[in-house]
């Protein structure tokens, strides 16, 4: 189901296209549709997530139907169809972490942005979710933001005020 | 100290580029099996070796390259399984972090005996930082002549490529990881056709674990015969566990297999013992589809014989009293952890990781999520109990995929092994909200090692 709430107009810069070329030109002949999960990917980077139009450019990129694109952009968790926060916390929820104190983490983290999970907070920067396991159970509690989705493990609250301590001063300074 | 074979040189600094890698002696079993060996030799030493798959389902990884099928003229694939998301299971993303050149090099002995043209490594998508190292890697290969046309002057040609996958558990399942590379959803095909017969493009596929793949390597190097002197009876080798929940020093750890359970948890060598001096009550050994056996039954078995890490060991019993192997992703719970909790937790996740296509997977993990929360707050009835057995048991081996059954079994080895803890909840709804039920009767039997 696509329920669209906002749209963003875009268009792919010439060096976004000679990316998707490039990744293209991994599948045999024909075989074109295989791109579509990294190119998403590269969409989702550029824009901070997947608006209709996006997905449409990207169908009639590929050849095929821009149906195609939405019902694998719904599926897959990691594809945004709606705008999330600069910084998207993504915390680990399932059960091994829990062990070691997710549970605590996650609420610590919705309190202190005073978000609930999916919201974004007034200042566009912040926005938080529960995902499942990370591949990282031996270091939880721990959490990933993307596009570069890289890991905070081993989550103290301490761990969580010095990241978006960071991050906030990471925005300041640019 | 054990014998490694994966991770022998983990802590050499500089190991994840070619040139500490090679300086390690990397690169070996790519020479000498693409100069020294056809094809069939590289298989032979494999199916010597007795390695079992590493992803889940233990299948001998040579029996499985036997079945693909070479019709003239169709092109083969080898896919690399890197998904890895089966809650409990990080050893692959640590084996690609550290040491990416052994799965690259894997992976061109591998194609090298299946006869592929283009093989590809399917990541799931969050690992991003491990997919920027593996075309790092593969770049650096590609560079030095190992990758590419005419490898090393053997005649042999191939592309390496990395494919991110999309955030779906389900994706890990072999025929929707195939759907997925393929740009579509992630739904698992009927089989057969199996995939050494039609997989990806329709074409003969094989799909392997990120370990398996690796463990070839060593295989190459050493031989099948020496690799299955390593192990015990037909668990051979070495294996990667990745210890996580309440141990003193969870994290990844190289393991010959049939070491016991017992000294896993408890030496200094490996997980140190339980954290913060607590006691041992649960273990679910092989990743969360595998049954969750109390602390008395996974370091001895039924017959009161000393449980290894092994195949064969830990499935001890059958379901009634053992467990499986599975990705080695394992799990410790200590006393004060609630098995119910933990049940309601596994089943919300493969309730939202189904991917809909059959009804007793999709509605049966619905219903399940519901009793266990009812349960675990306090607001269920004793019919439930036995309610969720039924809905466990008509999931089971009436799916598409083992996704079902993966469900079903953590759902009926709580119930079998921890009821009166079920219970508990529902006769004390109002106890159940502060307190945990502890430990009870499955106390942890073994006083500590000595340190
Ligand atoms: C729901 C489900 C999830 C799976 N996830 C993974 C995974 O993340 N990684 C993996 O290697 N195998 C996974 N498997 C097993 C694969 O289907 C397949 O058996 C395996 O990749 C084969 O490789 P192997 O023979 O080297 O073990 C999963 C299976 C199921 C049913
Ligand atoms: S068992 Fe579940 S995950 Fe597997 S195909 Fe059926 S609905 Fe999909
Ligand atoms: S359970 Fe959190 S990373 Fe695996």
């Amino acid at each position: 189901m696509l329920s669209v709430k906002e749209n963003l107009i875009v268009n792919f810069s010439a060096e976004l296209l000679k990316s998707f070329t490039e990744i293209v030109s991994r599948y045999p002949e024909g075989k074109q549709k295989s791109a579509l999960l990294p190119i998403l990917h590269l969409v989702q980077e550029e824009y901070g997530w997947v608006s209709t139009d996006a997905m449409d450019k990207v169908a009639s990129f590929l050849s095929i139907q821009p149906v195609e694109v939405y019902e694998v952009a719904s599926f897959y968790t990691m594809y945004f169809l709606e705008p999330r926060g600069k910084y998207n916390l993504e915390v680990c929820r399932t059960g091994p972490c829990c062990l070691v104190g997710a549970e605590r983490i996650m609420k610590y983290i919705e309190d202190k942005l005073g978000v609930k999970e999916g919201e974004v907070t007034e200042d566009g920067l912040f926005s938080w979710r529960g995902v499942e396991c990370s591949a990282a159970c031996g270091y939880g509690p721990v959490l990933q933001i993307g596009p570069e989705y890289t890991y905070y493990e081993n989550l103290t609250e301490e761990k969580v005020d010095q990241l978006i301590s960071e991050l906030k001063q990471k925005v300041q300074n640019t | 100290m054990a014998r490694k074979l994966l991770l022998t040189h983990i802590d050499v600094p500089g190991i994840n580029t070619l040139e500490v890698y090679r300086q390690k002696g990397g690169y070996r079993a790519v020479e000498k099996a693409l100069k020294s060996m056809s094809p069939d030799d590289v298989l032979e030493e494999v199916k010597k070796s007795g390695l079992r798959g590493r992803g889940g389902a233990g299948f001998p990884t040579g029996m499985k390259w036997s079945f693909l099928a070479k019709p003239e003229g169709v092109a083969r694939y080898l896919v690399c399984n890197a998904d890895e998301s089966e809650p409990g299971t990080f050893k692959d993303r640590y084996l690609m972090t550290h040491i990416p050149h052994a799965l690259i090099e894997g992976m061109i002995v591998s194609s090298y005996a299946l006869g592929t043209a283009t093989s590809y490594i399917y990541v799931r998508g969050e690992m991003m930082p491990q997919i920027r190292i593996l075309e790092q890697a593969i770049a650096e290969a590609k560079n030095a002549g190992l990758l590419g046309k005419n490898i090393l002057g053997s005649g042999y040609d191939l592309e390496i490529f990395v494919h991110p996958g999309g955030g779906a558990y389900i994706c890990g399942e072999e025929t929707a990881l195939l759907e997925s590379l393929e740009g579509k959803r992630g739904n698992p095909r009927i089989k057969p056709p199996f995939p050494a017969v039609s997989g990806l493009y329709g074409c003969p596929t094989v799909v392997n674990n990120v370990e398996s793949i690796a463990s070839v390597v060593p295989i190459i190097n050493d031989g099948g015969d020496e690799y299955a002197k390593i192990g015990i009876g037909r668990s051979t080798g070495t294996k990667l566990i990745s210890a996580g929940g309440n141990l003193r020093k969870p994290g990844v750890y190289e393991i010959e297999l049939g070491l016991p359970v017992e000294e896993f948890i408890y030496s200094d060598e490996y997980c140190g013992g339980i954290a913060d001096g607590k006691r041992l009550k649960a273990v679910v050994a092989g990743g969360s589809s595998v049954p969750i056996l109390p602390a008395n039954l996974i370091l001895k078995t039924s017959t009161g014989e000393s449980r290894l890490m092994s195949y064969e060991s830990l499935a001890e019993g059958g379901f009634e009293t053992g467990t499986m192997m599975g990705s080695g992703g394992f799990i410790a719970f200590d006393e004060d952890q609630c098995i119910v909790r933990n049940t309601y937790n596994f089943t919300r996740f493969y309730r939202h990781e189904s991917c809909g296509q059959c009804s007793p997977c999709r509605e049966g993990t619905g219903w399940m999520e519901k009793i266990l929360y009812n349960i675990e707050h306090g607001q269920a009835s004793p019919q439930d109990i036995d309610l969720l057995w039924d809905i466990q048991r008509n999931i089971e081996g009436n799916t598409i995929c083992p996704l079902g059954d993966a469900a079903a079994w953590p759902v009926a080895a709580a119930i079998r092994h921890f009821r009166d803890e079920f219970e508990w909840h529902i006769n004390n709804p109002q106890e159940a909200q502060t307190k945990n039920f502890g430990l009870a009767h499955y106390a942890d039997p073994l006083a500590p090692l000595a340190e």
